[in-house]
């Protein structure tokens, strides 16, 4: 039976206000299986993600483990090749780019991993990390290139005469703002933040989130910030979009998702934030069961297996990702009658 | 560095180092250190067992064991290290190419390991140098040629590995090709390996050489290796055991010493491989 959805979605033009506008993509990763390696099935890894980043936004993208947030991510850098859809970068679509065309591209987006220690090549010292996109662009060589290198980790707070010294030298924060400086390296508009904090120390971790603001406001940079701890998102972000099962399921300002969540599994992830007042009693929305394969995601609404409001067309149709007013995006039979009062 | 007081510690490697390290300074001064000429014969002087002038007698044409076997060690060195460095070369281009490209290039290149690896080496060595004729040169090729299937599997898992690495994908989010890629971020982490493959297949190659020229393969008059030497004293063992027995033990040394600098390199490079 043909998945059926609740409207087909056409080809949009992209957004002129947008930095970055995804339309419907998807990534699914063939499985393969018996003796000939015939394929079985496909990892829907990601499943029809629409979102778009403005300039000088930070854009969240939250959801579980699994959910296709960072594949996403790499998809939009083409650190891996799409299955279908379209990703405009300043109005152009980055995969009818050519070989040529691509490589000047990657001087504009960047990409900030989550584990500062396999990120840094250990066999490079800073200095040839930090300055290794000047030398593939062209940009500096030789002494000018170190001078840029020092001015790079100065503006990532590490002692510039550490340009010589090796990624196992320096602690968990301080690589990470290593990873920091490479991005920079080339001025980028957009950097792409894989879980820049998770791995860090909760000490260390408001130290880089301020050191991602800081620079923003600098250097006018756009993020698209993936991760999966709501307080962090919350932080940083000027809009939130929220990932289930290989989809953007919500999509809206920050404040307004946290205020008037409107899809049901938003809600569940609201009512798990802790809260730091002994005396409040929150009403926790626990979901039950796990999150489907998604080499078989659900029939109609991906999260209607675990929804509690669950109706009959959400086994059926897929909710289309619509507007329900003042840019706050949703994908849930719901929403006319949750709609803000 | 850690890795050098790892390997200092391990009192069997440092041994193996340094009689390595003798074997090659022998090698590389044999002609300064050769008390005799070893390729003249001395007829009146012949089968003397060792003594006091012929440290290690003298063979049936009295010419100076000692000397003899000094000058081998160049042969049996270079033979062993230039081999090895040719089945290096071979193994690491195969398996990076393998790792780094996959597919059915991946497929094409260990299917072909695979079945190089099927063949009794020794006998396809036989076959090749009864073919082209026995000579340095082409001994070198042959054993060089048909040695680097285990450098290219090893090469290729860790290339496997590495590909995946978040280094990796960032240099190619900052643009950087294919050759730089391979060339900088990953052979450089995948040498460890290497060089305990290399250190580890030097003895093999010896032997090797040793096997087929013991055969009468190998090496040929005048040039001299230990293996040649152990053939041309065999048929004399009888009556003068010393002319097959101190060349096997120079092999049984070098090949001893080898292995424990190989084993020691790799457990302090490389701990995981530990079997």
């Amino acid at each position: 039976m043909p998945r059926r959805r609740e409207a087909v979605v056409p080809e949009f033009e992209p957004r002129s206000d947008a930095l970055l506008e995804v339309q419907e993509l998807r990534k699914w990763f063939p499985v393969t299986g018996g003796v000939f390696g015939r394929q079985v099935g496909n990892v829907k890894a990601v499943d029809g993600v629409n979102f778009f980043i403005r300039p000088g936004e930070t854009l969240g993208l939250v959801g579980e483990s699994g959910c296709g947030k960072t594949t996403t991510g790499r998809v939009i850098l083409r650190l891996i090749e799409p299955t279908e859809g379209r990703v405009y970068f300043e109005g152009r679509n980055v995969f009818d780019l050519n070989r040529e065309e691509m490589r000047r591209l990657r001087r504009q987006m960047q990409i900030i991993f989550q584990d500062p220690y396999s990120s840094l090549n250990p066999r490079m010292t800073v200095g040839d990390i930090v300055g290794e996109a000047l030398e593939i662009h062209g940009v500096a060589r030789g002494r000018e290139k170190g001078n840029r290198v020092q001015d790079l980790l100065e503006v990532v707070g590490l002692n510039p005469q550490h340009a010589r010294r090796y990624p196992h030298e320096f602690s968990g924060g301080q690589r990470q703002r290593i990873g920091v400086a490479r991005a920079l390296a080339l001025n980028p508009k957009l950097i792409i933040c894989d879980e820049p904090v998770s791995a860090l120390d909760v000490s260390i971790q408001s130290q880089i989130l301020n050191l991602l603001e800081d620079l923003q406001s600098e250097f006018k940079l756009t993020y698209l910030f993936i991760a999966h701890n709501l307080s962090v998102v919350k932080h940083i972000s000027d809009r939130v979009g929220v990932m289930y099962l290989g989809q953007v399921v919500e999509l809206c300002q920050s404040d307004e998702l946290f205020a008037n969540p409107l899809h049901p599994y938003t809600e569940a992830l609201m009512s798990a934030i802790p809260l730091p007042d002994p005396e409040y009693r929150q009403e926790r929305i626990i979901l039950e069961g796990d999150v489907p394969s998604p080499m078989h995601p659900p029939m109609g609404c991906h999260f209607h297996t675990r929804c509690r409001y669950v109706m009959p067309i959400c086994r059926e149709v897929e909710p289309a990702f619509i507007d329900v007013g003042e840019e706050h995006f949703a994908a849930c039979h719901l929403r006319k009658t949750r709609q803000k009062q | 560095m850690s890795n050098w007081r790892r390997f200092r510690r391990n009192q069997r490697a440092v041994a193996g180092g340094l009689l390595v390290l003798m074997f090659v300074v022998i090698a590389v001064l044999a002609p300064l250190l050769t008390p005799y000429d070893p390729v003249r014969s001395n007829l009146p002087r012949r089968l003397e067992a060792p003594g006091r002038e012929h440290v290690f007698g003298t063979d049936s044409l009295g010419r100076d064991m000692l000397s003899r076997i000094l000058e081998g060690a160049r042969i049996s060195l270079t033979i062993g290290i230039l081999a090895v460095a040719l089945s290096v070369f071979i193994g690491v281009v195969f398996g990076a190419l393998a790792g780094y490209y996959g597919k059915l290039l991946d497929s094409a290149i260990m299917r072909f390991v695979d079945l190089l690896l099927a063949f009794p080496t020794l006998y396809l060595y036989i076959t090749l140098v009864a073919l082209v004729g026995p000579n340095i040169g082409v001994l070198i090729l042959i054993m060089g040629g048909l040695g680097w299937m285990g450098v290219a599997r090893i090469v290729r898992a860790e290339v496997l590995k590495l590909r995946t690495q978040d280094y990796v994908e960032a240099a190619r989010a900052l643009g950087s090709g294919d050759r730089r890629i391979i060339f900088r971020h990953i052979l450089p982490n995948a040498l460890a390996p290497v060089i305990v493959a290399t250190t580890l297949g030097i003895p093999g190659m010896i032997l090797g050489e040793s096997a087929l020229s013991f055969l009468g393969l190998g090496v040929m008059p005048p040039y001299m290796s230990w293996g040649s030497l152990v053939n041309d004293g065999l048929p004399f063992f009888r009556r003068a055991w010393w002319l097959p027995v101190f060349p096997g033990m120079a092999i049984f040394l070098c090949v001893l010493a080898f292995n424990f600098l190989g084993d020691g390199l790799r457990d302090a490079l490389d701990p995981r491989l530990k079997s």
